[in-house]
């Protein structure tokens, strides 16, 4: 069997027990109607609106999420590097140091503009 | 076409693919039962207490019955839950945890049923990539948790967990990057290969404390635990689960515990390789034996999340995403050029490991020195801003903005309230004034 079949042998084994413990426990459990149950927990106060009826949440998350593909696109970058090193030695050092220190100026950019700090 | 191949792998009839599979999993449900129950009775001895010791011998099936109690409770879906994601989001965590777990190698060629084959499900090329991209799509199960239940709490936690596990995903990758240069490959089985004179974790030691640092960030766990901070936001992405639903969510993050740590064991601790004193045996590395030092190499990393959970306070959220980003991903950056510029310099301009030694402390010597240069102007500058706000919060109080009356916070005074204020003197800022004016009264 190839080297990937196995991957997706796993994956319906899993995806079959989860769903199998998702659809048991609707069956299993006991069903009691109660209007207070079912409304979002909020620790007994009016529960406030979210972005399925309609909310806001914070934009801070999504300027991480940017920053994040930045830096993950950085680290993909790096690892055919590091996987080849020993065949491409000083060219290989010298290339990769203008690649990390192009990202450091973005990096640099977004701590000086304060995209890093939460408050 | 013909079937892709590695090495030995790939060419496993299908029954023992099947078999593997199976093992794999049940392996994988065991041990989270068993960390469930460990995680108690430590964090219990630590704290003084017993633990869990009423069901089966020690308490063992203690969390088996958890499971079937939680099958058994009653399923409460929230009326503003989006029913398709909120249904959805718990197989994809669950599935995605176990699937992570089909690259790590837990021993080397053993015969099962008289076929030889390797104590690892798959491998390839790329097989850490794939771990790294399997843990980025189980981010997807949280967020979509936490979005899906249409309430505060659990999106607020479920934002949390993804911008903390996207944060600390980078510094685990950068972490990556020396192992790899050393071992010339992304295949996990070759760098336990590469790993038999010496692990990883001695001679790459800085990488081995971020990626250790990174994998309890990337795992939700204290210090860490901040999705979950219970003060802040009750349950975090999983506040609205319950049942079987909320299970799955927390056998995702046992299996992903396991898998971080056997990632750590097979990338810096040598995988299934027998530690010292044991390699003196011939018979160590024979049979099924790697397999269990493999075992208890993880067992140390899962002692380990307990130990800080028992010990350590929760992080401030800020204070955090500072670490992660301001020190964990620089020092990581840096500790790779090191690495690689050392390498160089042995390769081509032949220096001693003498040489190479104390370039590297001096390199790192004028580093810390900068960014401590650095760090004092930024935290000066930081502190002038401060107080510069505080003035400004001073000038503009009004007790009265938000429609209903607030005290003044320390070195405030309200506005309008005083009788100097309505006699229109101007704003003082000097606490003595304050004190002053109390006992005028």
């Amino acid at each position: 069997m190839n080297v990937y079949a196995p991957i997706l042998i796993l994956g319906l084994l899993a995806f079959g027990f989860a769903a199998f413990s998702v659809v048991t426990a609707s069956i299993t459990g006991p069903k009691r109607y109660n209007r207070a149950r079912v409304d979002a927990y909020e620790c007994g106060v009016e529960p406030t609106p979210q972005p399925v009826g309609g909310g806001r949440f914070p934009v801070k998350y999504y300027l991480t999420a940017m920053l994040y593909i930045i830096f993950d696109i950085e680290i993909v970058f790096l690892y055919p590097w590091a996987v080849a090193f020993d065949r491409l030695e000083l060219f290989g050092l010298i290339e990769m140091v203008l690649f990390i220190v192009t990202v450091l100026v973005v990096y640099a950019y977004v701590w000086r503009r304060r995209g890093l700090e939460w408050d | 076409m013909t079937d892709p191949t590695f090495g030995p792998f790939g060419l496993d009839p299908w029954w023992l693919v099947i078999v593997k599979v199976l093992g794999i999993f049940v392996m994988l449900v065991l041990l989270t039962l068993f960390t469930i129950w460990w995680e108690r009775r430590v964090v219990a001895r630590m704290q003084h207490r017993v633990g869990p010791n009423r069901v089966g011998p020690f308490g063992l099936l203690q969390s088996l019955m958890d499971g079937i109690k939680l099958a058994l409770k009653e399923e409460i879906i929230p009326k503003g839950a989006h029913l398709a994601v909120y249904w959805i989001a718990p197989v994809i965590s669950a599935t995605t945890a176990f699937i992570a777990f089909a690259v790590i190698p837990f021993g080397p060629t053993v015969s099962i049923f008289g076929v030889e084959t390797p104590l690892q499900l798959t491998d390839f090329p790329v097989s850490v990539l794939y771990v790294l991209a399997i843990a980025s799509i189980g981010i997807y199960g949280i967020v979509l948790a936490g979005w899906a239940s249409g309430s505060t709490y659990p999106l607020l936690g479920g934002l949390r967990s993804s911008a903390q596990m996207i944060s600390y995903e980078i510094a685990m990758g950068l972490s990556f990057v020396a192992v790899f240069l050393y071992a010339g490959s992304m295949s996990t089985s070759a760098i336990v290969i590469a790993q038999e004179p010496i692990w990883y974790a001695v001679i790459l030691l800085p990488s081995f404390l971020i990626y250790v640092t990174a994998m309890v960030g990337e795992t939700n766990r204290a210090p860490f635990d901040l999705p979950e901070a219970e003060g802040e936001l009750v349950g975090g992405f999983h506040t609205e689960y319950s049942s079987l639903k909320f299970a799955l969510f927390f056998l995702a993050e046992y299996i992903n515990m396991v898998t971080v740590s056997a990632l750590a064991t097979t990338l810096f601790l040598g995988g299934y390789i027998a530690p010292w004193p044991l390699s003196l045996w011939d018979g160590a590395m024979s049979g099924w034996w790697p397999m269990l030092w493999w075992l208890i190499k993880v067992q140390v990393f899962i002692f380990m999340f307990i130990w800080l959970r028992a010990t350590l306070p929760r992080m401030r959220y800020d204070q955090f995403m500072k670490f992660g980003w301001k020190v964990l991903i620089p020092v990581s950056i840096v500790w790779i050029l090191i690495v690689a510029t050392a390498r160089v310099l042995r390769d081509e301009v032949v220096l001693t490991n003498r040489e190479l030694l104390i370039g590297g402390a001096v390199t790192i010597a004028i580093l810390l020195i900068v960014s401590w240069v650095f760090q004092s102007r930024s935290d000066r500058r930081a502190a002038v801003r401060a107080e510069r706000q505080q003035a400004e919060a001073n000038l503009t109080f009004d007790p009265m903005a938000g429609g209903y009356p607030v005290p003044p916070m320390p070195g405030q005074q309200a506005v309008g309230t005083s009788r100097r204020a309505r006699a229109g003197v101007t704003i003082v800022q000097d606490r003595s004034d304050v004190t002053q004016e109390a006992i005028d009264g």
